[in-house]
């Protein structure tokens, strides 16, 4: 399988960085990397890692089902995220996750027709004294109102990159 | 650009580059003391090191606050193994946003946090395990990594004096129970993140089996202080055998939650209603969960105390991360540990049965409850699931789930009550399914 010559140098440079006999600890972040690229944990995708850190494809697969950030289908070009958890539920996070999900008429890690958005109700992101929180892939959005995430939920489903919307601006540099 | 004003209460010694421009930068950080602990620590024996620290009062910020430079003096001298400085910047506690911070606005101080605990127990290699959600930050990290190995900050003969050490990034890929010491270096292996037994712990036993000093990314930005200024400095700071300042998390029902830096020990009624702009829209206080959602919750006549550890505890509570979340009295108190027990039941590894069952148990019985289906009989049996599965439990997650079931059907059992004979949720306008 081949990968972006961005990503091989990122997997080479994981590669060093943990002791020569010790390469399965590359194993999680060259997966989250490569599903970023590839879309989803594909049968070659796990061979691959497999070979490249030297365990054996069930072994990866065995892995991959614990952590939540790993999927064996495709989310959307937007993974829309909103955190529904204590501090966010307390100001309207709720809220924010039935609207999206009515909004786009699909559900929990569901993606819409065109595989545009998909959305997750998600734990803790590391957000709670700007709630309530909201995540797109790895962009954070924080004290997100109803007609903010409308807004961007609309922008990204008629195919606009979230730079383009305006009025709703990721917090992270 | 800051993400909430900073407070004039605030005592910044971890955040005080926090605002300045370009605070990222080694450039920035070098102007400003920075590195010059870890210049001095070089100096020193590491027994010395280890005593400041010692001093310095300084626990665990990570949640069960275990005396640092204890922990660090575990480590076996003589060991042919190599030895690991593991950062835990999984941060994922409900209610905890602080180590984002730490390592946004000054990664330098964390690299020189984690420079001087190698020193301490003669380490040459670092990892930083942060959560896959900061991305970002892994990026920012990394830049400021490569930043301290052009500038000769990390390297095979560091300043040309002699030491040795190099520090990498790992991404982490989304679970809670990953954040737990044994769990994470699991992880950090490329397996599952189901805890190990302990003892061992860490610091014998760590990752690759080798001696490891694990500790959470506010530990680690708190030794460059102490080293520069002294242990009895940082001390003085906050209570007895509570040393320093901590980045506590305000959020929730007030009118400016935010993350703020304040002594150890600054009274918690003092933080909402001072730091935190009061109650929001004027309204009464009901209850407060102290350091993260797995902490046993205070009710709002017993928010008058001193958050330091040792007082939390006598309180029956904890002082945990440091996620300070206020619940007004419109809070529905059973909806409030459904969504919590949602929580623990979904990050459950599932290796222990009582935790695993018992979560799921938990869930269960209080969606079914706040959707007004509950009996009387749900209360007692909710409170002896808790109870049950206390001390149980493989690792302290269970306990996680426990702790919060147990405080708030004792404490608002009233709550419980007004659910029941097919009364919805008296605090929603419509009665509704949540997902469970
Ligand atoms: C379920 C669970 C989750 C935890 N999550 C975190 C976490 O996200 N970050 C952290 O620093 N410590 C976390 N801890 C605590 C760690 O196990 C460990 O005690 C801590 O990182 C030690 O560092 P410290 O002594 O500096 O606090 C967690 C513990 C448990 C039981
Ligand atoms: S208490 Fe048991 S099931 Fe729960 S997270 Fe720990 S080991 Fe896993
Ligand atoms: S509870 Fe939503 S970000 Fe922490």
């Amino acid at each position: 399988m081949t990968f972006s010559p961005e990503l091989e140098a990122r997997f080479e440079k994981f590669l060093t960085k943990y002791p020569p006999e010790r390469k399965r600890s590359a194993m999680i972040p060259m997966l989250i990397y490569a599903q970023d690229e590839v879309g989803s944990m594909t049968d070659e995708l796990i061979a691959e890692v497999a070979k490249r850190v030297g365990v054996t494809p069930l072994q990866v697969n065995e892995v991959l089902t614990y952590y939540s950030m790993l999927h064996r289908k495709p989310m959307g070009k937007y993974h829309v995220q909103v955190c529904t958890n204590i501090s966010c539920l307390l100001v309207g996070g709720e809220e924010l996750w039935r609207n999206a999900c009515k909004k786009l008429g699909i559900g929990h890690k569901e993606v819409t027709a065109d595989g545009q958005v998909s959305l997750e109700e998600v734990e803790c992101m590391g957000a709670c004294s700007w709630a309530p929180a909201v995540q797109v892939n790895y962009d954070f959005y924080h004290d997100v109102t109803p007609e903010q995430l409308d807004k961007l939920i609309d922008g990204l489903a008629a195919g606009k990159t979230p730079a383009e919307i305006h009025g709703v601006e990721r917090v992270n540099p | 650009m800051l993400y909430n004003e900073p407070s004039p209460l605030e005592v910044k010694i971890l955040t005080r580059r926090f605002g300045l421009p370009n605070s990222q930068s080694i450039d920035t950080y070098l102007a400003t003391d920075g590195y010059k602990a870890f210049e001095k620590a070089i100096g020193m024996s590491q027994d010395d090191i280890i005593n400041e620290v010692k001093a310095s009062g300084l626990r665990g910020r990570g949640g069960a606050g275990f005396p640092t430079g204890m922990k660090w003096s575990f480590v076996p001298r003589n060991s042919p193994k190599p030895k690991y400085i593991m950062v835990n910047a999984d941060e994922s506690e409900p209610g905890t946003c602080k180590d984002r911070l730490l390592m946004e606005y000054d990664p330098h101080q964390l690299i020189e946090g984690i420079l001087i605990a190698g020193l301490a127990v003669g380490s040459q290699q670092g990892y930083i395990y942060i959560r896959g959600e900061y991305r970002y930050l892994i990026e920012v990290m990394d830049r400021a990594i490569d930043e301290a190995y052009a500038r000769g900050y990390l390297g095979d003969n560091i300043l040309g004096r002699g030491v040795r050490f190099h520090l990498a990034t790992h991404s982490g890929a989304g679970a809670y129970e990953c954040g737990e010491e044994s769990a994470l270096l699991e992880s950090f292996e490329g397996k599952r993140g189901n805890p190990r037994i302990r003892p061992p712990f860490p610091a014998v036993a760590g990752a690759y089996q080798c001696p490891t000093v694990l500790n959470n990314v506010e530990t680690y930005c708190a030794i460059p202080p102490i080293i520069l200024q002294g242990g009895a400095y940082f001390a003085g700071l906050g209570t007895p055998k509570n040393g320093g300042t901590r980045l506590f998390c305000l959020s929730g029902h007030i009118n400016k939650p935010g993350v703020y830096e304040l002594p150890m020990g600054f009274n918690l009624m003092r933080m909402i209603n001072e730091v935190g702009g009061g109650m929001k829209g004027g309204k009464k206080l009901k209850a407060v969960i102290p350091g993260g959602s797995s902490c046993p919750v205070l009710k709002a006549d017993e928010c008058d105390l001193a958050m330091d550890f040792d007082t939390l505890a006598a309180a029956k509570s904890m002082l945990g991360s440091g996620g300070v979340v206020v619940m007004d009295e419109d809070t529905c108190m059973v909806k409030a540990l459904l969504r919590i027990m949602r929580f623990y039941a979904h990050e459950s590894c599932g290796w222990c049965i009582p935790c695993r069952e018992g979560t799921t148990w938990l869930r269960k019985l209080l969606t079914r409850f706040h959707e007004g289906m509950g009996q009387a009989s749900d209360i007692v049996l909710i409170g002896d699931l808790g109870k049950n599965m206390l001390g149980r439990t493989f690792c302290p997650l269970g306990d996680a789930a426990a702790l919060p079931t147990i405080s708030i059907v004792e404490k608002f059992r009233d709550e419980f009550e007004a659910h029941l004979n097919g009364e919805p949720c008296p605090y929603e306008n419509r009665s509704r399914l949540v997902a469970a």
